[in-house]
């Protein structure tokens, strides 16, 4: 068989389906992640089969996980998450099956405050540079920008979250 | 607060969704994908008195039956699903409730409690021609009887071609269901199987055929 044949999609979900979850849990909040986990994975699905090859799946479903979350803020009307919401992403936020304050906050609320109140576009580049490991030209492919933007990205992210740190 | 560390960042960032928050996020991913008719190929290990089985179906039908992969000379699962992704589907998923009805009948006919399969087949993976026309002849083979080679090769048009029905047996896709462990040598011997001949006379055993 060719290497050039798509795997088994199973085999996307088993290797990356926590890495993006985890960045839609850093982006969108523990609230909504799974909901826009589930629009990630549907829409890979349905691009799945026209795909020409099977290289670089990661930074392929990561750059349509960043897509989504980007439409999850617009439907909702807004750029970036209310310092209201902030909290939630911190803190408790009930859900039946999940408790988003162990899974999520771990180890300090209040830096998921600031990384959640930073432009979605530093966030979206901080979460994907330190939560799932890309590299920047991964980044500036998953968020359609130049590798230089990915970089500024990430570093007015990390200034910003510093500002707030320190 | 201490000034933040890229280290430091890493490590808060890096917390990976529990396995309950996964899981919960993949069953209503299931449910989605198959709501909207995504998914080709839905598969579930069945358990047997043999191992665990791995059975695969389409809309069509059951499209593969793995036998355990440490009896006779079964392939790894790695290698059925890659084989299903490149010759039917790549959007395969694993989806147990899926195969709930399959599930239930190869219970029962492993507790001797069914003798015919009621769920449908899928023949994608058995390419056109004799092979076919073989593995037909293998599936209307009733409970408890047997057939020879030779007489599987009659019934799929070429009375001299015993051997051909013996490869068409041997590369069987659903096992059990297309009961190919009914198909026994002219001279009274088992013959092969995929699952190891002891596989092949416990299920005729089962039959009650021995």
């Amino acid at each position: 068989m060719s290497n050039e044949s798509l795997p088994p999609f199973q085999e996307l979900l088993d290797e990356h389906g926590s890495d993006v979850l985890g960045y839609l849990v850093a982006t969108v909040g523990p609230h909504d992640a799974e909901d826009v986990f589930q629009e990630t994975f549907i829409a890979a699905l349905r691009a799945y089969e026209g795909l020409e090859h099977a290289r670089n799946l990661h930074s392929w479903l990561l750059t349509i996980a960043h897509n989504k979350a980007i439409d999850h803020f617009r439907s909702r009307g807004r750029r970036a998450v209310p310092a209201g919401d902030a909290e939630e992403v911190a803190g408790s936020v009930p859900s039946p099956n999940s408790k988003p304050e162990e899974a999520v906050a771990g180890s300090d609320p209040a830096l998921w405050q600031a990384v959640s109140a930073l432009p979605p576009k530093q966030r979206s580049a901080v979460v994907l540079r330190y939560a799932t490991d890309m590299s920047y030209s991964a980044i500036a492919r998953a968020m359609d920008s130049s590798e230089a933007a990915a970089r500024r990205n990430v570093h007015e992210g990390l200034q910003k979250l510093r500002g707030e740190f320190a | 607060m201490n000034p933040l560390t890229e280290n430091q960042l890493e490590k808060m960032l890096r917390q990976a969704p529990s396995d309950a928050d996964l899981d919960h996020a993949v069953q209503g991913l299931l449910d989605r994908a198959e709501r909207d008719g995504l998914i080709d190929i839905a598969y579930a290990a069945v358990d047997s008195p043999f191992g665990e089985l791995l059975v695969a179906r389409t809309d069509r039908g059951v499209v593969r039956l793995a036998l355990p992969s440490d009896r006779g000379r079964q392939r790894p699962r790695e290698e059925v699903l890659e084989d299903l992704a490149a010759y039917v589907s790549p959007r395969i998923l694993e989806s147990p409730k899926r195969l709930d009805e399959e599930r239930r009948e190869l219970e029962e006919y492993f507790e001797g409690n069914r003798t015919h399969f009621d769920v449908p087949v899928d023949w994608a993976l058995t390419p056109k021609g004799f092979r076919n026309r073989a593995l037909h002849a293998v599936a209307r083979i009733p409970y408890g009887k047997t057939k020879t080679y030779a007489e599987i090769a009659k019934s799929a048009g070429n009375e001299r071609a015993f051997r051909a029905a013996g490869t068409a047996c041997g590369h069987n896709p659903i096992p059990v269901i297309v009961p190919c462990h009914r198909v026994v040598q002219t001279g009274g011997g088992i013959g092969n199987y995929g699952g190891g001949p002891d596989m092949k006379r416990a299920l005729l055993d089962l039959e009650g055929a021995l």
